[in-house]
Formats: structure tokens, C-alpha cells, sequence
């Protein structure tokens, strides 16, 4: 099996808590990854480690073979890990398709300019291509802090897809969403990972969701990885079941 | 509108307000509009820093004291021409700002804020400590000497008057040229979410510190034109008072509109006008006007009209 990103006995305490003990996992080109886990199971750390927010203690985050194990934020961004985060993370000023274009500049390394006008063309273009991919089009015109929850998430995301990355990380893309929003959401996620053809990562606390979609999920716990497999494998997994899950995954399964 | 456009407009109004104010304007007029010159230049340059990069210094006037005293302590040694005095003080202007601005920028919100403000105290200290090079507390005394070059001569009221227009114009529309720039874009980025800016990967520290050692260059040429105006150059320049005006004209002006602060300028130097006139207590009305303003509109001015504006227009952008 081909291997796009690595991650290799990946180590972090903060005082007296593991919140990453010695995770090992490999997620392959193109894959569609739920990680799972109850609070506190460090899965935003995990999240926080590979994308450089925080720095590992021991281990190594391999992508496409490099070591990008306590790099700086920007470069890991450069290498091609993008990330949207839990809360999303906009300009509210700006409307969407300038925080694209802008978004898009800053990839490209065009913000230094101070003789041309924004927005570029060519930035814009490209700009409007993510729009089109988030289903974003209909408000490229409304500031973003005038946006639904819905369609500021889905910006946060197509700010992320600006970057091109190689593996996308999605912190629990539906959060605070009622029930009919979140599919809206989930069926877009997907659409993207299929259209884009990266390698897609996400958190979820949905078991509906995420034994729908998910190719593979990751169960972790008390830092630990507590098992991996198919959606069915998980499902049928006695430690998951007991450890986690309880009696309310046959429920929602 | 496209740049082209905006700077046409731009110099004709100049040109046109320029030669109106010579043909039909007395010496008066002359004063308010030079000081508006060179106030609005001042606050705009400010609002680099405050409306588009959302760093709020609170000691921009050390750029203003230190342009206007470096280039009346070059004229006054008698060994430069004005041009190369006052490409000098861009010289010095950018140094400091280089130096004073890293160590600022390191620094978010109201810690950036006094950081400012430290530096511009010890700057005031120096001007008002030194006094065998700067006169002290007296200021510049003597006159600063403005030697004919190129064929102008700027002791003429109305040369003067014409070349602060003239610099005041380009001033304003090179600054307009870089916010609207992708370099501009940046800094409102920055302004909006610092951090998400971080994670699109734009060396967000390196830019804090060219907005404000662009900011400080305007700032500085405004001091310029200041220590022109008055043949001298005053320890309050460079004082805490004169930041904390500029800082009250963006307000009544606002910041979101690219002009607000112009307008403030002309806003807050007709009110100090007019108050000092009629009564001693003119911090106690200046005060309420600054209340009632923050309190009552929530925003300056254009901010307020760009928003009547476009609720008009029913368009959201």
C-alpha cells in the first residue's frame, strides 16, 4: 500500500495527561478517514500536531516520506496539509470571493505587490473555481460575518482548498449544525474529496455520518489508538463497543 | 472605479482647489487648507496601522515630531538643499520606524499600543533633553532657511502653499494605491484574523512591520511640511497630545472608509477652531464630542454615510 501521510509513535503530554501516546497510522492517497473518539480522546491534538500548531514530543509525521515532525506552521501549510477548524476560522470582512481571492494570492506568494490592484485576475478566476466546488457562488458577494453557521464552515473549508493541499484536515465539519444542514454538509465534503481527489481526514462526533461515508475510522482513546478498520470492522469491534461506544452504537447503527 | 480613474480625479481636484483658493482666497484660507494638508496626511498615514492592519498605535506622532525635526536640523546646518533634507529624513524616518516597529510588532492588541507610546515618550525626551542640539522645550528657534531650488521658493506663502498641495496629493494617492493593492489585502487579512491569515501562510510579522514603517514614512512626511509651515519645530510634535488628536480625528472620521480620516482632520480642526475661539475649556468640549461620537454614533462619520449609503442601495458587500 502506498502511504501519503505517516504518522509514527507520535508523542505529546501536557503535564500529567497523555494526550498523544505513541499513535501510529497511515492514511493512503485519496482515502476518506473518520478519527472518532469521546472527548478528550486527543483528537484535536492530533489534529494540532500534524498541521504544526503544536510540537510533538517524540515520533514522526511523514508526509510522502518527509519528516514534517515540528516544522513551523507555514511551511507544513506549503507542503501541502491543509486544515478548517472546529470554530470556523474566516475574515469577517471580507466577502467570499475576496477572502478566496486573497486566500489564493497569499498561496501563490502575490500579496507583495503594491503597484497592481486587487483582486488579480487570475487569482479571482481561481477564486471562483473554489467557489464553485463549495457551492459557495450564490453569496461570493455577502461578507463573510453575514453568513449562515453553514456557509461560513464551507468557507473555512474552501479557504483551506485554496492552498491545494495534499491532505485536507476537517474538525468536525458539522458541528453546531441541525440534522438536515449537517447531511448538506457531509454530502459536500464528499463530493469535494471526490472531486479534488486529495486525502481527507476528518473529526465527527455523528455515528450515522460517519459510518455512512467513512472508508476507514480511527477510534481513539485516552490518547491511544483503540482500533482502526472499515466502518463494518469498527462496528463489530468488541473493544470499540465496550471501551466507547457502548450499547448506543447497535442503536444508531 | 479603476486606479487610473481615482487618480485623475484625484490630481484635478487638487488643481482645481489649488488654483481656486490662489485666484479668489485670502491668506486665511491658505493656513486651513495647508493644515488640513497636513493633518489629513497625518491621520491617513495612521490609518495604514489602525483601519487596515488593526494595530493601534497610540505614539504615531514621533514620526511627525522626528520628520519635522530632522529636516529643520538638516536645513539649518546650511549644508543640504530641501529635496536631499527631506530624502534625508525619509532616510531616518524608515530607520526608526524599522527599529522602533520591530520591536512593536512583536506585540498584540493594547501591549502594541504602549509600546508605542513608550517610544514616542522617549523620543519626546530626547527632543526636549537635548537642548544644545534642539532648543529644549523652546523648540527650533531661528527660522528653518528654505534656499530656492529647481527654481522654487518656498518662502513665497503661495509656492509653499502649491508644493504642500502638490506632495499632500501624491501622498495621498500613492497611500491609496497600497491598500487597494494585494499588499493592502494582506494587511486586512491580517486585521480580520491574524491567525488564519498565519495558517494560508502569509508571514504576517513581516507585514505588521512594513505597515508600519509605511505608515511611519507618511507620518513622517507630514512633519515635513509641519516644520515648512511654521519655519520650526515644537517639542509637542512629538508629544502623547498630539498622537491622542490624530487618534480622535480617525474616530470622528472613521476608519473603514479610505477618506474618514481627512475627513476627521477637517471635522476635528474646525471644531478646535472655533472652540478655542469662543472658550478656554476647549478640552471639555472636545471631550464631549469625542463621547458623543463613540458613544451615541458608534462610528465616524463616512462610516456612517457609507453605511446610509448602501442600506440605500439595498447592496451588501
Amino acid at each position: 500500500m502506498t502511504v501519503r501521510l505517516s504518522i509514527v509513535g507520535l508523542m505529546k503530554r501536557f503535564g500529567g495527561v497523555v494526550a498523544s501516546d505513541n499513535v501510529t497510522l497511515d492514511f493512503a492517497p485519496g482515502s476518506l478517514t473518520a478519527v472518532i473518539g469521546p472527548n478528550g480522546a486527543g483528537k484535536t491534538t492530533f489534529f494540532n500536531l500534524i498541521s504544526g500548531k503544536l510540537k510533538p514530543d517524540a515520533g514522526q509525521i511523514l508526509l510522502d516520506g518527509v519528516d514534517i515532525a515540528g516544522r513551523s506552521q507555514s511551511e507544513i501549510v506549503r507542503r501541502g496539509i491543509g486544515r478548517a477548524f472546529q470554530v470556523a476560522s474566516i475574515f469577517p470582512r471580507f466577502t467570499v470571493e475576496e477572502a478566496l481571492t486573497a486566500a489564493v494570492l497569499t498561496h501563490r506568494q502575490q500579496t507583495s505587490s503594491m503597484l497592481r490592484r486587487f483582486p488579480l485576475p487570475l487569482a479571482l478566476a481561481r477564486a471562483r473555481e473554489i467557489m464553485a466546488l463549495a457551492g459557495l457562488e450564490r453569496v461570493a458577494s455577502t461578507p463573510s460575518r453575514f453568513l449562515s453557521h453553514g456557509d461560513q464552515k464551507l468557507l473555512d473549508i474552501a479557504l483551506a482548498l485554496a492552498l491545494e493541499p495534499k491532505v485536507l484536515l476537517l474538525d468536525e465539519p458539522t458541528a453546531g449544525m441541525g440534522p438536515e444542514e449537517r447531511w448538506q454538509m457531509i454530502e459536500r465534503v464528499q463530493t469535494l474529496w471526490r472531486e479534488v481527489g486529495m486525502t481527507l481526514v476528518f473529526i465527527e462526533h455523528d455515528m450515522d455520518i460517519v459510518f455512512k461515508i467513512a472508508q476507514t475510522i480511527r477510534v481513539l482513546r485516552y490518547g491511544k489508538v483503540l482500533a482502526e478498520g472499515t466502518p463494518d470492522e469498527i462496528r463489530s469491534n468488541a473493544d470499540v463497543i465496550e471501551a466507547y461506544l457502548g450499547t448506543s452504537l447497535e442503536a444508531s447503527a | 472605479m479603476t486606479a487610473r480613474m481615482e487618480n485623475i480625479i484625484g490630481i484635478l481636484l487638487a488643481v482645481v482647489i489649488t488654483a481656486a483658493t490662489l485666484a479668489f482666497g485670502g491668506k486665511a484660507l491658505l493656513d486651513v487648507l495647508m493644515r488640513l494638508a497636513i493633518f489629513g496626511l497625518l491621520a491617513l498615514s495612521l490609518n495604514i496601522l489602525v483601519g487596515y492592519t488593526g494595530l493601534v498605535s497610540f505614539g504615531h506622532a514621533m514620526f511627525f515630531g522626528l520628520g519635522s525635526y530632522t529636516f529643520g536640523l538638516l536645513m539649518q546646518s546650511g549644508a543640504v538643499s530641501i529635496p536631499v533634507a527631506a530624502l534625508l529624513t525619509l532616510v531616518a524616518a524608515l530607520v526608526w520606524g524599522g527599529v522602533v516597529g520591530m520591536f512593536c510588532i512583536r506585540l498584540d492588541d493594547i501591549y502594541f499600543s504602549f509600546l508605542t507610546l513608550a517610544f514616542q515618550m522617549l523620543l519626546y525626551s530626547i527632543i526636549v533633553g537635548f537642548v544644545s542640539l534642539t532648543g529644549g522645550d523652546q523648540g527650533l528657534m531661528g527660522g528653518i532657511p528654505r534656499p530656492p531650488f529647481l527654481g522654487i521658493d518656498l518662502t513665497d506663502p503661495k509656492q509653499l502653499f502649491v508644493v504642500t498641495m502638490a506632495v499632500f496629493v501624491t501622498c495621498v494617492l500613492v497611500i491609496r494605491q497600497i491598500v487597494q493593492s494585494p499588499f493592502g489585502f494582506a494587511l486586512r487579512m491580517i486585521r480580520d484574523n491574524a491567525e488564519r491569515a498565519r495558517f494560508l501562510g502569509l508571514p504576517v510579522q513581516r507585514y505588521k512591520l512594513i505597515a508600519f514603517v509605511l505608515s511611519g514614512l507618511f507620518g513622517s512626511i507630514s512633519g515635513i511640511l509641519m516644520s515648512l509651515y511654521v519655519s520650526g519645530a515644537y517639542p509637542n510634535f512629538a508629544f502623547w497630545s498630539t498622537s491622542g488628536d490624530v487618534i480622535f480625528m480617525i474616530i470622528l472620521g472613521g476608519i473603514t472608509v479610505f477618506l474618514g480620516p481627512l475627513v476627521g482632520a477637517a471635522v476635528f480642526l474646525l471644531l478646535n477652531d472655533n472652540i478655542t475661539r469662543m472658550t478656554e475649556h476647549h478640552g471639555i468640549v472636545m471631550g464631549v464630542v469625542l463621547l458623543a461620537v463613540v458613544l451615541g454614533l458608534r462610528k465616524g462619520f463616512l462610516d456612517l454615510l457609507d453605511d446610509w449609503w448602501r442600506a440605500r442601495a439595498g447592496a451588501v458587500r
